[in-house]
């Protein structure tokens, strides 16, 4: 039999270097006998533990995830917890893989008893409660904690990280935490009578605590679930949580019997601030009045309507689709990729963009939603002809000489029926209305073509389109 | 009146609001001696819970509980007969400091009725945070409400100083708001997302970009909303569609579900009775099933239904969708593992660790933490195999259902 003695509760290094010399002279787990010292465990041990083998040459590995696993688990509080450790030591040594095996019952434990630590770990950043020494300045802050496992070193330096410009000390049963705005030291445990009494904030935070509760949704279940009766004992604010649960079917009954009073008269209120200003100008008017358009459904899942843009004294109007996600979100038209792509298309074609009026077809979004992206889906002909009206009172308003319709959808609404882009496309079309149309394809096409040398052709085709725009613009310039 | 006071006002006020994470920001402290506090990226802390269930992580109080609005379903609606108070931004200050001090907060999530006009409501919100990140050098999370349609040079400042911007929708649906809030706007508060989103992507791309330059700044922690829930008749599934649309067009980290509950002093148009919180339970479980498990709002529940209120959302769908199982969990996907009742994310990758080694049996789910009840009918594992007619069993959904009672008499 080996007995082995540990420095401390949470010798790791210790522990490691025993472990692998026993496994190196094959010492079965069997065969050994873990204390610590001053430990409880030593009462039963032999005065003297046995030394520590001399290490062979021999090395074995092991994987991080059991030394990872093996650092949180040798601060949990079972006594048992060293020879358990060095018996998945030993099992692993032979089968590297078995760490993965989580139904294994020497891995479930172990992993169960590091997550126990954690868990721990995590209570004490959560229900430390600091208590105010002396005055600002030069103000102290104390706290007393009762951890469940060993982990007053592994949890001390969260503290130092978040409080690092006020003095504070941790104190429990087991050891110390200080820090003192420099550096971190530890010293024995203390008992409970060395912690300071209230905090003269103590009386605030439970009022806010009274106060935040809704007492009409008692889960007094669900509360003990996440912060179990064994920590209240050190809350400020556990002291009222019985008297507030005796009191909460009270008050909602109250609440309930107590007819709705006559509403408090206010005093002339002003505007309510969400509601917009209307607007004076003709295009203004029109983009306030579609901004509540209800005319399809469209607008249920849309951010906004998406109007039309531009100068109201433009010669040429640019009709797209719909709005994209860029555009939904902006609520102006063309400013996402098909948006750039239009511009240097404009600018190649020798067409000044800021005396092009912009719009589209469609003014809402139209899309399915798929985790966290929005898929474009095309407008349908009713939504296409509800949006119309839209389109004609713009052009009734900026009056242009010329109306590029941009891709199939654009067709439709300029048209007033289907039209395929292929065969109009690139000529001037006579409108009844005695105005010219121009039908290319929408500026989304070219982005969506996978092949550079395509693309790149079908941009060429896309500029020659508007340069009859340019045309037209310049001799509109000339004659004004 | 005296700040406690005050703060039983203004924290009364806030209470209805479910939020109150303090997670997914970016890593801080406050080591460098220079302020103090901390957040983590990970998990946030809850530091108290109340004996309503609810985790107490943050300071959650209103800046002002008066409002030019008069919203029905709002407890600090400017016809409300409440008590009114309004905090200085000092006094909000020091109390977040006091208490951060003493361990008992994450941080701060601020909110505020309107008063005013939006911009001098978010003029007086921002100002707490400026204060407690410029002068303080506070480091500890704080959540701003934005107010809609508030000036953009506010609400990128807002960004700079916040992790976690939120905006409630309020109502599932645009006609309930506008029977409740008539002066409340959804496009309002639907522009203000979307304005929100492209500035939170501008910084993503920012960071991405690498650029020399220090990237903008901007809510780390992204944005959140809440919907009360059961205050008008929308259904279900109209509430999972509008937060699936909600999640995919703004990229919110979050959608809260607030049950409607009984307020002091409420209006007549309200109905005075609660829906039960299990229903509210039972969406956040759907919820979670379209953010983590890869559910569709239509694979949750059909058009206009409820959930049910007996079996959570995934047995649910499991039961109406039997044809695709047994599953032989030593062989199937990940993504058919995740459709398992009783099986969790960290379940599952468990599960396909072990496999490699080993093949699972019956002894084994105990230590996977499955309840062994709700996943055995619907698995094959090496020492066990449902027998065809259990699973096709019209009688199945009763085995999953609370035990019944028997009622007692008063006695």
């Amino acid at each position: 039999m080996q007995y082995i003695t540990l420095d401390t509760e949470t010798d790791f290094d210790g522990w490691r270097k025993a472990a692998r010399s026993l496994v190196l002279h094959h010492i079965q787990p069997t065969d050994i006998t873990w204390t610590v010292q001053g430990g409880e465990a030593e009462l039963f041990a032999p005065p003297a533990p046995s030394p520590i083998l001399e290490v062979n040459d021999g090395t074995f590995n092991v994987s991080g995830k059991f030394v990872d696993l093996a650092q949180s688990a040798i601060l949990h509080r079972d006594p048992q917890r060293f020879a358990i450790l060095y018996r998945l030591l030993w099992r692993l040594k032979d089968n590297h893989d078995l760490i993965e095996v989580a139904t294994d019952p020497d891995v479930a434990q172990v992993i169960a008893m590091a997550r126990a630590v954690h868990r721990d770990e995590h209570k004490m950043h959560a229900f430390v409660r600091f208590r105010e020494i002396g005055r600002e300045r030069q103000a102290h802050y104390v706290a007393w904690f009762e951890p469940e496992h060993h982990i007053v070193e592994l949890a001390a330096p969260f503290f130092a990280r978040r409080f690092a410009d006020m003095p504070w000390s941790i104190l429990t049963p087991d050891l110390c935490a200080h820090w003192d705005g420099h550096a971190l030291s530890f010293t024995p445990g203390v008992s409970k009578s060395e912690a300071p009494g209230e905090d003269r904030l103590e009386e605030t935070w439970r009022r806010y605590y009274a106060s935040i509760f809704n007492p009409a949704r008692l889960k007094v279940k669900a509360m003990q679930a996440e912060m179990p009766k064994k920590y209240w004992r050190n809350l400020p604010e556990a002291s009222i949580i019985k008297p507030l649960i005796e009191d909460a079917e009270r008050m909602t009954g109250a609440m309930l019997a107590n007819a709705a009073t006559d509403p408090h008269k206010p005093q002339k209120r002003p505007e309510a601030p969400m509601t917009r200003k209307l607007a004076a100008d003709d295009l203004d008017a029109l983009r306030e009045e579609a901004s509540h358009c209800r005319a399809c459904p469209l607008y249920k899942d849309a951010t906004q309507t998406v109007f039309g843009e531009g100068p109201k004294d433009a010669t040429i109007m640019l009709v797209g689709e719909q709005p994209g996600d860029k555009e939904d979100l902006a609520g102006h038209p063309f400013v996402g990729p098909a948006g750039q792509m239009l511009d240097r298309a404009l600018a190649d074609a020798g067409v000044d963009r800021k005396k092009v009026y912009v719009t589209n077809a469609v003014k809402h979004f139209k899309f399915v939603p798929r985790g966290k992206v929005r898929l474009h889906q095309k407008p349908s002909t009713p939504e296409i002809k509800a949006c119309r009206q839209w389109y004609e009172r713009e052009l009734a308003v900026v009056q242009p000489d010329l109306v590029v319709a941009m891709g199939a959808t654009a067709a439709q609404s300029v048209f007033g029926k289907i039209t395929p882009v292929g065969k109009t496309r690139g000529r001037l079309i006579d409108l009844p209305d005695g105005r010219k149309a121009l039908v290319t394809v929408h500026p989304s096409y070219l982005l969506r073509l996978p092949d550079p040398e395509a693309k790149a052709l079908e941009y060429q085709r896309f500029v020659e389109d508007l340069k009859i725009a340019a045309g037209l613009q310049k001799k509109a310039a000339r004659a004004a | 009146m005296d700040v406690q006071r005050k703060l039983e006002i203004l924290a009364d006020a806030a209470k209805y609001d479910a939020s109150c994470a303090s997670s997914g920001s970016e890593k801080r402290d406050s080591s460098d001696g220079k302020g103090m506090g901390s957040t983590a990226p990970g998990m946030g802390i809850c530091h108290s819970y109340a004996p309503d269930g609810r985790c107490i992580s943050l300071l959650k109080v209103l800046l002002t509980n008066a409002c030019n609005y008069d919203c029905l379903y709002c407890v600090n609606r400017a016809s409300s007969n409440v008590p009114r108070a309004r905090f200085t931004i000092d006094e909000v200050v020091k109390l977040t400091l006091d208490f951060y001090r003493r361990n008992y907060i994450e941080g701060l999530f601020l909110s505020s009725g309107i008063i005013r006009s939006p911009d001098y409501t978010m003029e007086q919100v921002v100002g707490v945070a400026r204060k407690l990140r410029e002068e303080h050098h506070f480091r500890g999370y704080i959540h701003l409400k934005t107010i809609p349609e508030a000036d953009d040079a506010l609400i990128a400042e807002a960004g700079r100083y916040a992790d976690r911007l939120s905006i409630n929708i309020e109502m599932p649906e645009e006609t309930s708001l506008q029977q409740f809030a008539p002066e409340k706007d959804v496009r309002a508060i639907r522009r203000t997302m979307g304005r929100l989103r492209l500035k939170l992507d501008e910084a993503e791309d920012n960071r991405s970009a690498r650029t020399k330059a220090r990237p903008q700044r901007f809510a780390p922690a992204g944005q959140s909303t809440q919907m009360i829930v059961g205050a008008d008749s929308a259904s279900d599934h109209t509430i999972l569609h509008t937060s699936a649309n909600l999640y995919g067009s703004y990229r919110l980290r979050r959608v809260y579900y607030s049950a409607f509950s009984p307020i002091p002093d409420a209006s007549r148009a309200l109905p005075l009775r609660a829906p039960p919180l299990l229903r509210e339970h039972r969406l956040y479980q759907a919820d979670w099933l379209m953010r983590f498990y890869g559910f569709d709002v239509a694979e949750i529940v059909d058009d206009s239904a409820m959930l049910p209120l007996d079996i959570d959302p995934k047995l649910a769908w499991a039961l109406r969708n039997r044809d695709r199982f047994p599953l032989d969990i030593n062989r199937a996907s990940r993504e058919e593992l995740l459709r398992v009742p009783g099986f969790g994310t960290k379940t599952v990758e468990r599960i396909i660790a072990t496999r490699r080694t080993t093949t699972i049996r019956v002894a084994d789910l105990a230590r996977l933490h499955v309840p062994q009840k709700k996943a055995l009918p619907f698995i094959v594992l090496s020492d066990h195999r449902p027998a065809p007619h259990r699973l096709d069993a019209a009688g199945l959904i009763e085995r999953f259902k609370p035990k019944a009672t028997q009622l007692g008499f008063g006695f």
